[in-house]
């Protein structure tokens, strides 16, 4: 007799994709992809959120999960306009020359 | 061991190796347009794992909103910019970087894990109201119920909130992207 799936299991599951988000992001030199690993990173807080969520029977966390994907997606939008705009004139700048958003 | 508790086994397994493969992928993959699609895995193995949490509105919007919308506006972006082109992995830019990194997020998985493992045992008290649960006959939409009647009573200010940041960043994005007449050589 093995036990239920426990909601901590999804918390460790986040954890994990957590950190894999993290490493990719402080790794990887391309811009668009550094952008992919925070969306990594903020998946796994979506899961613990749902985890957390069912362990202590309260849908707050679901709603938050609700206005975190809004603010995903404007982020996405705004994130993916200023790498537009800078990676216009360049293609194949990476994260170093960012520094051109400096006034 | 009974049949239901090995299908959440085998579902919560097989979604999480979807979710650590497709983000390994993002990470490793030397072609942006590979990491997008590593990137489409993780959100499809998420969207199970909200399935396997009974939360299926949320399964719903991930799917449509991340896996559909997010993902092809990345994919517009990469063919936009002609950005595609597979970079080498192996040139490392500043040395210790990879180390420090390695240490860094595997210090952060081991200080959420060693939380999560050290509350095992504490708030096994229900202090929230419950979660209805879509049950087989008759109520389909409890889930979607009561998610609406907590967006729209206890977070209805927050909810607004977010159609002004939604038009702010739309606005933003316009300005930033457009190329002013006056500004021929761009910035």
């Amino acid at each position: 007799m093995i036990a239920a799936i426990e909601p901590n299991w999804y918390l460790l599951l986040g954890a994990v994709l957590f950190g894999i988000g993290a490493f990719g992001l402080l790794v990887r030199r391309n811009p668009l992809v550094m952008f992919m690993c925070i969306e990594l990173m903020l998946n796994a807080v979506t899961l613990t959120f749902v985890a957390l969520a069912t362990r202590l029977g309260d849908i707050g966390g679901q709603t938050a999960v609700l206005f975190v994907m809004v603010v995903a997606a404007a982020e996405v939008v705004v994130g993916l306009g200023i790498i537009v705009s800078i990676l216009r004139g360049r293609p194949g700048a990476t994260a170093d020359d960012l520094v051109d958003l400096k006034g | 061991m009974s049949d239901a508790t090995f299908l959440e086994y085998l579902v919560f397994f097989s979604a999480a190796v979807m979710i650590i493969a497709g983000a390994i992928a993002v990470i490793a993959m030397r072609h942006p347009v590979h990491s997008a699609l590593g990137l489409i895995l993780t959100l499809f193995g998420v969207a199970v794992q909200f399935v396997a949490m009974e939360a299926h509105f949320l399964a719903a919007v991930q799917v449509i909103v991340y896996a559909g919308a997010i993902v092809v506006l990345f994919l517009f972006v990469l063919m936009l910019l002609g950005v595609d082109e597979a970079t080498d992995l192996s040139i490392e830019p500043i040395k210790i970087q990879r180390p420090m990194a390695a240490v860094v997020s595997l210090g952060l998985v081991a200080l959420v894990a060693a939380a999560v493992i050290r509350t095992r045992d504490a708030l096994l008290i229900n202090p929230g109201a419950g979660i209805d649960v879509a049950s087989e006959n008759g109520d389909h939409d409890a889930n979607i119920r009561q998610l609406s009647e907590s967006l729209f009573s206890d977070y209805v200010f927050a909810f607004q909130l977010t159609s002004v940041l939604l038009i702010v960043a739309v606005v933003g994005t316009v300005l930033l992207t457009r190329k002013w007449p006056r500004d021929k050589a761009g910035s």
